[in-house]
């Protein structure tokens, strides 16, 4: 994996190749995947249920932030009631999506990655091979599908417990009307505007959990060579995350 | 493979709350939003204006600049062509002079509508279904900005004069 003689830029190119075949690989084992629900809750459970807590906890102070960085800024123009309108388009919009696809490339990734890196460098993939079972789709498919499942979901948490957060600091700290908070949210916050979230998270979802099922499975089956897997999971998912929300972004405008 | 039962349960309860976050966020948010829970305590008064402005439910409603209540709800009387807006007075104020004065105001320059009332001087006090009389609009920028134009124009040349006293009429029919 290392760029060899061929030159930095063929070696990128190569794994950009390399990585969109694994994604054709994978979605065609995705359907018989499903056929085994049980595998699938199983990883519903890692990567989603697991990451609940460190989820809720950073939307409340990621909500929290914003309601004090918003509520300092409108202040100066007089416009506080207009706090609960910024707390929920960035919150839905922007943060959210983001923030859990970096939290979730941190903490259900990097699992992701060194648990299919470790299976292969103690031969258990190959192992399935001989016993004619695919470990793509017993082992790959239902890891893939368990992190597109649980980003969307993870994301809506967020935005929920972040909301909350924006709404403790604005109206019990600040004093921002309560009523007034809401009403200026629910007039400018459209169904477009939470799905534009939606799609965004759905989207990192199937990028992080690619890359993480994909740098554990092809990992050199050393113990050095899981720990760069691992390394390179968390910072690809998180390049990847930005450039692709910018792209996102600039679509839905 | 055995069913875990902790790994179910956690799994269920992720997903249900993962649901319950989207339900929240697409039901509550947009102003078409459906609303749930108890209807909250006090007493309803109503109050007719004849423009409420961008007045939306849920705005404060004042006395003396302190919240007594909210806008709980905004129709439109087919009748007399007026705004009908339910006020909820929290249960605590049940003091408010039946003659008091209602009306929209602005939060700072650009902020939102709110409605002010000021006490009036009776000893009978507004209760439950009870509608205050006197009411002032809200005072809407762009026809202040068209009155002082029109003013403005039909002092300078002979010429606009008619339209300015045409512009100035409509305001104040308006009002």
């Amino acid at each position: 994996m290392i760029p060899g003689g061929n030159g930095f830029m063929l070696e990128g190119v190569r794994r950009l190749g390399a990585v969109t075949i694994f994604l054709i690989q994978l979605l065609l084992q995705c359907v018989p995947a499903l056929g085994r629900p049980r595998l699938l809750v199983h990883q519903i459970y890692n990567a989603g249920a697991r990451s609940l807590i460190i989820i809720m906890l950073s939307g409340l102070f990621v909500g929290m932030v914003l309601g004090l960085q918003a509520f300092n800024l409108l202040q100066r123009f007089g416009s506080e009631e207009a706090l609960g309108t910024a707390a929920a388009l960035g919150l839905l919009k922007e943060l959210s999506p983001v923030i859990t696809a970096l939290l979730f490339a941190g903490r259900a990734g990097t699992a992701l990655t060194s648990e299919i890196g470790l299976m292969r460098a103690t031969d258990q993939l190959t192992a399935m091979e001989i016993m004619a079972v695919d470990p793509l789709r017993h082992v790959a498919a239902p890891r893939f599908l368990g992190g597109v499942v649980a980003m969307p979901l993870l994301t809506v948490i967020f935005s929920v417990v972040g909301l909350y957060g924006a709404q403790l600091i604005g109206v019990q700290l600040m004093g921002v009307d309560k009523g007034v908070f809401w009403s200026q949210m629910q007039g400018s916050v459209g169904l477009r505007d939470v799905n534009e979230g939606v799609v965004k998270s759905l989207v990192f979802g199937i990028a992080c959990s690619l890359i993480a099922v994909h740098e554990g499975y092809h990992a050199e089956p050393t113990a050095e060579g899981v720990g760069l897997a691992t390394t390179r999971t968390v910072v690809a998912s998180s390049v990847i995350t930005l450039l692709l929300d910018y792209v996102l972004t600039a679509a839905f405008l | 493979m055995r069913p875990n039962r902790t790994l179910e349960i956690g799994t269920g309860l992720f997903v249900l709350l993962g649901f319950a976050a989207l339900l929240f966020l697409t039901t509550q948010l947009p102003a078409s939003g459906v609303k749930f829970g108890a209807a909250k305590a006090g007493y309803h008064v109503t109050a007719e204006f004849d423009n409420i402005g961008d007045l939306k439910v849920g705005a404060p409603v004042t006395v003396a600049g302190v919240r007594v209540g909210e806008v709980a709800g905004i129709r439109f009387d087919s009748k007399d062509y007026k705004a009908v807006v339910s006020l909820r007075i929290d249960p605590q104020y049940q003091q408010i002079p039946e003659d008091s004065f209602a009306s929209i105001q602005t939060q700072g320059l650009l902020g939102g509508k709110y409605v002010g009332i000021s006490p009036g001087g009776l000893d009978s006090y507004l209760k439950d279904g009870s509608r205050i009389d006197q009411t002032q609009s809200a005072i809407v920028l762009e026809s202040l900005i068209n009155k002082f134009f029109a003013g403005y124009t039909s002092k300078g040349s002979g010429d606009s004069h008619s339209q300015g006293a045409d512009n100035q009429s409509k305001v104040e029919s308006k009002k």
